[in-house]
């Protein structure tokens, strides 16, 4: 297992560098210019270009490419060609309030997901079972902002429990903090829920009809048991790869989500600097998000040995 | 329905239902009253007001850093941090003496020596900066609160060159600050402005914090924009940057914020409706709408052709596409200056008055020698206003016979295509859209976008050597009634040979909290004088 782990953990070393040069060479070749996005309306095509040549974006790909990587090398993802903070502070300005939501969308999820789907398949084809299915397409088919829009009239401008927008550090205090973040957590975590929901019911099902599954209920378990101790373990494996690959997911509704609810994540971050044509920016949240990826499915992965010792590495 | 209307309808709901109770602000009743929480058009992505010439930077460097002069309501320059000046008989030695009092908010004294450092900085990258700096002979301090400009030619506009609010305006930094080049981002942000800017709370793209600055001693003249007494009646100042219209409209109807600076003109009727919101228009000298030709390449390059869009051109289509049918927000317009200043004039506005003849266009554009090659329309999908007027230039291009070849893009896009002098179908451009905040369109002074110098000029490089001949005549003008008389030559010329096409004149609301007091009309934001109960 252990060398297994260490394998696992070397393989993101080309993975990484792969995303590194496939990013500094997407943002090479794509259109946009950070200088004139500096320079404003009111400067002549002289200001934009010696703008661009104080950034050093004049000079040849490999020169700036083999900058890029040595400075990654030790740790640098660089200097922001606008805010001229290190892209390391910026994240770390942004990596809270992404994390935060994000957690409590996976919490909350996971949570109301697989139960939803475990009921639904032991009640499959009853009014419980179509209604789950039934907010599963609705989670599927409705945007997040439309959600995210919703929940704001009813709890916040209607009902005053929760704020509209915003983000409140944890450490001043755990309910200001939970208390933003219950609404954007919700309007992300409704397509979550819904994938969720489909796959735990799906493989329920397949799993119910199995012969063990016949077996237990022969020997007299609990309905109970049966669901969640025979039933569901066996089913895991699919529901966990469903988490895992639904971390992209949560990823990419958090940008419309921070938005949404204006919380200052690393979601707007990216958007702002993809908008801005912000190089360094782009190229460290990438990264960051790659690498985020990669240690994910490796979780993952090792979570399936526990789950069905079967499995082995 | 889609996302627009559908923040619309959220909005008109929460507005028709009466979110008019009590709203829970996150700090206690006494420490929000002494913060004003404010949205600004955008976010604060640096903070270097020469470096940078984005409208946002300069509004939040007003914060923090002073100006010698200020332009007031009336569009004239007054004494901001000079306490007085003096000028040599033959206009060429001007000597400026600062009032006493003035501290930078790292608690050392304001002096001369920072202010000829300053203004060197801002000389490099500021259209009029650098008209000074060619008759330069020399800027020098005298004494600490003294320095003098010696010029080798008279410059009669050397007070409107210190006041001006557009950008890059003439801020004072310290020495050591105002030193750095041009080119690069300054990294301290010391003003002597009545705020501080709180640098460590600062997060690009979601937050930007000023503190009041107690040793900041104001003008006893009451305030006017730029000019008298910056007086701060709050201790905080929060910018918080919201990309989404329809969070920043719920959020002011809850009392989450108290100033929105530029509303979504959709919003505007359900915040109306709100008994705790007032709205009024933003700025008074508010915007010109633009398209600029390429005058690099045909068929632009012939005035015909140029001339055959104009005739079809109907500022009232572009207006509406832009902000709707409140017909307080829009007024067609048919010259380059903007409506209600003193040097207004519709002189040589005529191509673009009366009937739209379509078919003359088509004449003209057929005489020009147009051929059916494609025209390259850029448009920024992400920026609404040129959206909604690309949209209708295309169809007015259309309309004459022309083959459009409609390039929908990101303004960042945009904004580095149109840089290009290449031809059209090689990574060129036509034709794009932008706008001109009228406060920079008052007079020829940083007119960049009317210059007609070829080469040098804005993008589409015009020349007409007739344009700039008046605008030479202005920056000479002894007089109001000559400075009018060149800006109406200038026109002239400029209408002739269609330099851009003028879409329209249009403002945009701003809106705030009942419980704040205070807010003028502006082409910036100004908290001195705000306050909050």
């Amino acid at each position: 297992m252990f060398a297994y782990i260490v394998r696992r953990v070397l393989a993101t070393i080309p993975v990484m560098a792969f995303v590194a040069l496939f990013v500094f060479s997407l943002l090479y070749v794509a259109p946009g210019d950070p200088a004139a996005v500096i320079a404003g309306d009111q400067a002549t095509p002289d200001d934009v270009e010696r703008i661009r040549a104080s950034l050093g974006l004049d000079r040849p790909f490999l020169i700036r490419f083999g900058e890029w990587v040595w400075r990654i090398l030790q740790g640098d993802l660089g200097v922001s060609i606008f805010t001229n903070l290190p892209v390391s502070t910026m994240i770390q300005q942004r990596i809270e309030p992404t994390m935060s939501l994000m957690i409590i969308t996976l919490i909350l999820a996971v949570s109301v997901a697989i139960p939803m789907g475990v009921v639904a398949a032991w009640k499959q084809g009853t009014v419980i079972d179509r209604t789950v299915m039934g907010f599963a397409v609705l989670g599927f088919s409705v945007p997040v902002f439309v959600v995210g829009y919703v929940l704001a009239y009813v709890f916040a401008l209607e009902l005053d429990w929760v704020p509209v927008q915003g983000y409140t550090p944890i450490k001043q205090g755990l309910w200001p903090w939970f208390r933003n973040l219950i609404l954007p957590s919700i309007a992300l975590g409704t397509v979550y829920i819904a994938l969720i929901a489909r796959i735990t019911r799906a493989t329920m099902l397949e799993v119910l009809q199995q012969d063990y599954i016949r077996t237990a209920r022969a020997k007299g378990a609990g309905q109970r048991n049966i669901l969640f101790l025979h039933a569901l373990k066996n089913a895991a494996v699919p529901i966990v790869t469903v988490i895992g690959i639904g971390i992209a997911l949560l990823i990419g509704g958090a940008v419309v989500t921070e938005s949404v609810f204006a919380i200052p994540g690393l979601g707007r971050l990216t958007v702002d600097a993809i908008l801005r044509r912000d190089y360094p920016v782009i190229q460290g949240v990438v990264l960051l998000f790659s690498f985020v990826y990669v240690l994910v499915n490796l979780f993952i992965d090792l979570l399936y040995t526990i789950l069905d010792p079967r499995i082995r590495y | 329905m889609d996302r627009r209307n559908f923040l619309k309808a959220t909005a008109g709901v929460a507005a028709l239902t009466g979110t008019t109770g009590v709203s829970a602000p996150a700090l206690s009743q006494g420490a929000a009253a002494r913060t004003l929480r404010f949205v600004p058009q955008a976010n604060l992505a640096n903070f270097d007001p020469i470096w940078g010439t984005q409208y946002v930077v300069r509004n939040a460097a007003a914060l923090v850093w002073d100006t010698l002069y200020g332009f007031d309501d009336k569009l004239e320059p007054k004494r901001q941090m000079v306490e007085s000046e003096e000028v040599s008989s033959d206009g060429k030695v001007w000597t400026f003496k600062l009032r006493e009092g003035l501290m930078w908010h790292d608690g050392t004294k304001v002096t001369a020596a920072d202010c000829v450092a300053s203004l060197a900085r801002w000389a490099v990258r500021d259209g009029m900066g650098q008209m000074i700096r060619t008759i330069q002979e020399e800027l020098v301090a005298v004494d600490d609160r003294t320095f003098r400009w010696r010029l080798k030619t008279p410059y009669p506009k050397m007070l409107l060159a210190l006041g001006k609010n557009n950008t890059p305006m003439a801020f004072m930094m310290p020495e050591r600050l105002a030193k750095t080049d041009p080119f690069q981002q300054i990294n301290e942000y010391i003003g002597s402005g009545p705020m501080r800017f709180v640098r460590n709370e600062w997060v690009p793209g979601a937050k930007a914090v000023f503190s009041k600055f107690e040793q900041y001693v104001p003008r006893n003249e009451p305030p006017s924009w730029l000019a008298g007494g910056k007086r701060i009646n709050v201790d905080r100042i929060e910018w918080i940057i919201m990309p989404d219209p329809a969070t920043a409209s719920a959020a002011l109807m809850n009392g989450e914020i108290d100033w929105w600076e530029t509303p979504l003109t959709d919003l505007i009727p359900s915040l109306r409706r709100n008994r705790n919101i007032r709205v009024d228009i933003a700025d008074p000298l508010g915007n010109i709408g633009a398209f600029r030709f390429n005058h690099l390449h045909a068929p632009f390059n012939d005035v015909r052709a140029r001339r055959a869009v104009a005739m079809v051109l109907n500022q009232e289509d572009y207006m509406r596409a832009v902000v709707g049918d409140d017909k307080a927000l829009w007024q067609t317009l048919p010259s380059f200056f903007t409506p209600g200043t003193p040097l207004y004039t519709e002189a040589g506005g005529d191509v673009l008055k009366g009937p739209r003849n379509v078919e003359a266009a088509r004449a003209l554009l057929r005489e020009s020698g147009y051929n059916g090659q494609p025209i390259t329309l850029l448009v920024g999908q992400d920026q609404a206003p040129l959206k909604a007027m690309g949209e209708v230039t295309n169809a007015l291009l259309r309309s004459i016979g022309m083959n459009v070849d409609f390039v929908a893009t990101d303004w960042g896009t945009v904004g580095q295509r149109r840089a290009s002098k290449s031809l059209p179908g090689q990574g060129g451009w036509h034709i794009f859209h932008t706008w001109h905040a009228g406060a920079d369109c008052i007079n020829p002074a940083s007119y960049l976008a009317l210059r007609a110098h070829g080469d040098g000029a804005w993008f589409g490089w015009p020349k007409d050597d007739a344009v700039e001949a008046a605008r030479d005549k202005w920056f000479v003008a002894p007089d109001v009634a000559a400075e009018k008389a060149a800006v109406a030559e200038m026109n002239t010329a400029a209408m002739r040979h269609l330099t851009y096409a003028p879409t329209g004149f249009y403002k945009t609301y701003q809106a705030w909290r009942s419980n704040v007091t205070g807010v003028v009309g502006a082409p910036i934001p100004f908290f001195w004088g705000v306050s909050k109960s």
